[in-house]
């Protein structure tokens, strides 16, 4: 049964391979075809892995190669539910954006086919992946993949600057992590995770160990945007395409954290475990600098696609805040979020590229009031800026709710306002947004609306004046998918069952050398009466803060808005586009996240 | 001095991401993240290396002889290939930007405003 | 920040405490590792001394690479697979956009190479071709392997292109197919060993081919295989890639 976990990851990859070779014989329908059914069965591959792993863990040697006298001697696959479940989401969220994606005419057979399937493959394996260096390949495929999908209408000036910008920041990001394997490898000699771990669990933190914790820790932390190395996302998903965008949003913004949990509780967390609350208050500290930077800049935008990666940013901060709080129960919140908030933040994103197909604008300036039709589109949206507000008692609502209660249980009692302040925030842009261009109210906004306006032709073929019912299936999966994880009984209970797995450093590494460990069991207290209160007042805020940005000035609040656009304005013109400023941001995060490390030591 | 490899990777990482920050031509910039993948191949074969150790092939020389490490070898070697292919798609980047922008100055780069 | 000059040097700041401090932690950080030369790590030392007595195969690095972190190396090609996928990508929409150089258009001197690039260019393309292929197959005995004799074949060919007319150059410019047949061939090739690792034993990547005695062409079981399969995509790869940057550069008529 565990011989599925390679498959999951040779099958796609093997018919990448093939499709590129044979494309001529299949066309653009048969690539499509090919392509979702390799990506349909690598979902169903990993659901099957994850239902067969259940609260344990599963462990798969490649090659063969089982560790010999405690020395694991090849690379494995340690299949966790947290991970697995991850894994299978990114494969139904690609199942969903190439159905998306099915018809439309900008993509062309097989190159895109062949980019998102490996694009698939990438995030597939590092899920599931055991070994420090074999994340790092799977890191590299993600991210190589990612360049040519961000950058894929060249023809574009703002593609290109998208993707360069993301491929020079990520490639550092990559030498980051490569260095700091290095000073891992000549610490503890060992390259699987569990290996690492049990090594370094007999040695002190020192300051080796320290470093190459925070180079690694900044790779990842690049990888999900977090404050100050965020600057590349939204330059990127501003220019990619819709359904890439659906991935990149709901899935690879995620990766980092995902990457950053594993490596702290089966690396570092052992050694550094008497220094925990330092660890938690930096990563704590960053998430909510992430989630108000990103939710007020949200509010800055007129383009929607750069709207909607502002709000990625916040709400990766809010991720980063719950899995920082290094809680069984902050990383359970943390994954049922971001299941739920991936498939929204992927709904908007599609609705959006709906938009752009009908209309080729995503300023909000240039669509105000065109989109009064879109009754469908229309309510898909503001349902889901509703949803990413944490509209109880839906998905969102239930991650949020929990990570609230994990901060609580820690002391940190300032955490939930302002995720919810965050959350506000950034569900107000997105409803403003809505109200601007479904509805015409408010006045046109003011920012300059000059390079939101996309000379590109619409994206898909057929009639400019239907939407293809295959984007508008699309969104009605993604929206249920933000619905469902609320209002699954049960599911909390699971992804706390699966937190618990995940934090076990120890027992993960008796299980990788071949001992049985007991089975874990463990509920999760339903969203008590303040989280329905704390929840409900944000999506209220965040309804409040939209009517205040469109009415405002008629009902004489102009000043306070004024106000706001101008306390915002040097953080606007922090993202400035340039690479220069992104690097020379991104080495001063580097230095000050170690230096803040150092403190570990003492 | 035993630390002097790791100097020189630190000295290639501080050069490369100093050419990164500082650079005003795209093909300058591309050239100090090739620095910066050599800094972290002097790490790996530094960290490998044994005194008075030959290379791990025991075509000619016994199993029991001291060797170096081979995987770091290893993993430098597929390494080095997929980072020049990276450098190749970024080179294609740099191609278009210049037909289109007419410049290879990252910082002519317009931005969209917000 | 944009226009005003000052945003310059306020980068150069920000850069130069970021450099200084990411640097400094880095010096500090190896100064706590053992000193260079000394100490071995315990899977480096079992995989060396191991490779000769499991797999018969007298190049460890070659071992490690293409046997016990096979898997590794199937990403690393996959992700070659798509940096030529992604420059072909990025530079499709110039295809369209500009006029596929023509034979009569070329120039003179782009015409026909002199002399002696021709003659040295026909001498060198078949003793470099057989080094390639030296290198590729004796890759689990000596020093080599598919990576290093693949990018060798590439630029066997290359000196088809460079010892002869641009004419050639450009009628195989055209003909990329078996190309990009030799890129995606590879890459499917090494996953179908993997895959036959599977079949067989029920473990991918397992190496299911008969050992054979170490020292001679066919040892280490399925490691010649492998690195025929990944020189093959080397070459096709760096193939695609070259192609494309000199098509760029140099077939297109002069700006």
């Amino acid at each position: 049964m565990s011989q599925l976990a390679p498959l999951a990851v040779g099958i796609p990859l093997l018919g990448a391979a093939l499709l590129a070779a044979g494309h001529k014989l299949l066309g653009r329908a048969g690539s499509d075809l090919l392509a979702l059914g390799l990506a349909l069965a690598s979902a169903v591959l990993v659901l099957i892995l994850l239902v067969h792993v259940g609260s344990g863990l599963s462990i798969y040697w490649f090659g063969g190669w089982h560790p010999r006298q405690g020395l694991a001697v090849g690379i494995d696959f340690a299949v966790e539910p947290i991970g697995a479940a991850l894994a299978a989401f990114v494969a139904l969220l690609m199942v969903v954006a190439l159905l998306y994606s099915a018809k439309t005419e900008g993509v062309e057979a097989p190159y895109y086919h062949v980019l998102m399937l490996t694009f698939m493959t990438g995030m597939i394996g590092f899920c599931l992946s055991g070994d420090l260096f074999n994340m790092f390949v799977f890191f590299e495929l993600m991210s190589v993949s990612a360049v040519a999908l961000i950058a894929y209408k060249v023809r574009e000036q703002a593609a290109i600057e998208g993707g360069l910008n993301f491929a020079v920041i990520n490639s550092i990001g990559a030498f980051l992590f490569l260095l700091g394997i290095g000073l891992i490898y000549a610490h503890t000699g060992a390259l699987n995770l569990a290996q690492i771990g049990r090594t370094l669990s007999h040695y002190r933190n020192d300051r080796v160990v320290v470093v190459a914790f925070a180079l690694i820790a900044s790779a990842l932390l690049i990888k999900a945007a977090i404050v100050p190395f965020h600057f590349w996302l939204d330059d990127a998903y501003a220019v990619a395409l819709a359904p890439v965008c659906l991935l990149l949003a709901g899935a690879m913004s995620e990766m980092g954290l995902y990457g950053l949990g594993r490596v702290w509780y089966g690396v570092f967390g052992p050694v550094m475990g008497t220094q925990v609350h330092v660890v938690r208050a930096i990563l704590v500290g960053a998430g909510l600098l992430t989630a108000v930077w990103g939710s007020a800049m949200a509010l800055q935008q007129d383009h929607l696609k750069r709207l909607l990666a502002f709000v990625t940013i916040g709400y990766v901060g809010i991720f980063l805040t719950g899995l920082g709080l290094l809680t069984a129960d902050g990383v359970a919140g943390t994954g049922v979020y971001v299941l739920a908030d991936g498939c929204g933040k992927a709904l908007l994103f599609a609705l959006v590229g709906i938009l752009q197909h009908r209309f080729g604008s995503v300023s909000q300036q240039r669509l105000h009031g065109r989109a009064r039709g879109l009754r469908v589109t229309a309510a898909m949206f503001f349902a889901g800026g509703l949803l990413i507000s944490s509209l109880p008692p839906f998905g969102p609502f239930l991650g949020k709710s929990m990570i609230e209660d994990a901060a609580n249980k820690v002391g940190y009692g300032f955490v939930p306002p302002l995720i919810v302040l965050s959350s506000a925030l950034a569900g107000a842009a997105v409803l403003r947004a809505g109200a601007r261009v479904f509805l015409g109210w408010g006045e046109p906004s003011q920012q300059d609306a000059g390079g939101a306006d996309e000379q590109t032709e619409p994206e898909t073929e057929g009639q400019r004046d239907r939407t293809p019912p295959l984007m508008l299936v699309s969104c009605g999966i993604l929206l249920a998918g933000t619905i469902g994880f609320g209002v699954w009984f049960g599911f909390a209970d699971l992804a706390e069952t699966a937190a618990r797995r995940f934090i076990s450093g120890s027992a993960y590494q008796a299980i990788v050398f071949g001992r049985a460990v007991g089975r874990i069991h463990a509920t999760s207290a339903s969203p008590a009466w303040y989280d329905w209160l704390y929840c409900g007042g944000a999506t209220l805020l965040a309804v409040g803060f939209a009517a205040l940005g469109l009415f405002g000035r008629r009902w004489g609040a102009g000043k306070l808005l004024d106000l706001g656009q101008r306390a915002m304005t040097p953080v606007r013109l922090v993202h400035t586009g340039r690479i220069g400023d992104y690097t020379a941001a991104l080495s001063l995060g580097v230095g000050i996240l170690g230096g803040l490390l150092v403190v570990t030591l003492r | 001095m035993s630390v002097f490899p790791y100097l020189v990777a630190a000295w290639l990482l501080g050069i490369g991401l100093w050419g990164v920050i500082s650079s005003r031509n795209y093909l300058h910039l591309i050239m100090c993240l090739t620095v910066l993948q050599g800094s972290t191949y002097v790490l790996l074969l530094s960290v490998g290396y044994l005194s008075h150790a030959k290379a791990p092939i025991f075509a000619d020389i016994t199993t029991k002889s001291r060797v170096t490490d081979p995987i770091v070898q290893a993993l430098t070697l597929t390494d080095v290939v997929v980072e020049a292919t990276i450098v190749a798609m970024l080179l294609a980047l740099v191609i278009q930007a210049n037909k289109r922008y007419g410049s290879i100055d990252p910082d002519e780069m317009r931005r969209m405003r917000d | 920040m944009r226009d005003r000059p000052g945003g310059f040097s306020l980068r150069l700041v920000v850069g130069a405490i970021g450099v200084v401090l990411t640097v400094g932690g880095f010096v500090w950080g190896t100064t706590g590792l053992h000193p260079f030369g000394s100490e071995h790590s315990r899977y480096g030392f079992y995989t060396a001394h191991h490779a000769v007595a499991q797999r018969h195969a007298t190049n460890s690095v070659v071992a490690v690479a293409f046997d016990y972190r096979a898997f590794d190396t199937l990403g690393e090609e996959f992700i070659l697979f798509i940096s030529v996928v992604g420059v072909v990508v990025l530079l499709r929409s110039l295809h369209d956009e500009e006029e596929e150089p023509e034979e009569e258009k070329l120039i003179p001197e782009q015409r026909r190479a002199s002399d002696a690039e021709r003659w040295l260019g026909t001498a060198l393309v078949g003793p470099i071709a057989i080094l390639a292929a030296y290198i590729v197959t004796h890759g689990q005995l000596t020093p080599g392997g598919g990576f290093q004799g693949g990018i060798i074949l590439m630029a066997a060919i290359a000196f088809i292109f460079l010892g002869g007319e641009w004419v050639i150059l450009l009628r195989l410019r055209r003909a990329t197919s078996w190309v990009e047949m030799m890129d995606a061939g590879g890459a499917a090739g090494f996953a179908m060993i993997g895959f036959g690792g599977l079949i067989a034993t029920g473990a991918f990547f397992y190496n299911f081919l008969p050992f054979g005695t170490s020292g001679s062409l066919l040892s280490g079981g399925f490691m010649p295989l492998a690195n025929v399969a990944v020189g093959l995509e080397v070459a096709g790869a760096t193939l695609m890639v070259v192609s494309e940057l000199v098509d760029q550069r140099l077939l297109r008529p002069p700006r």
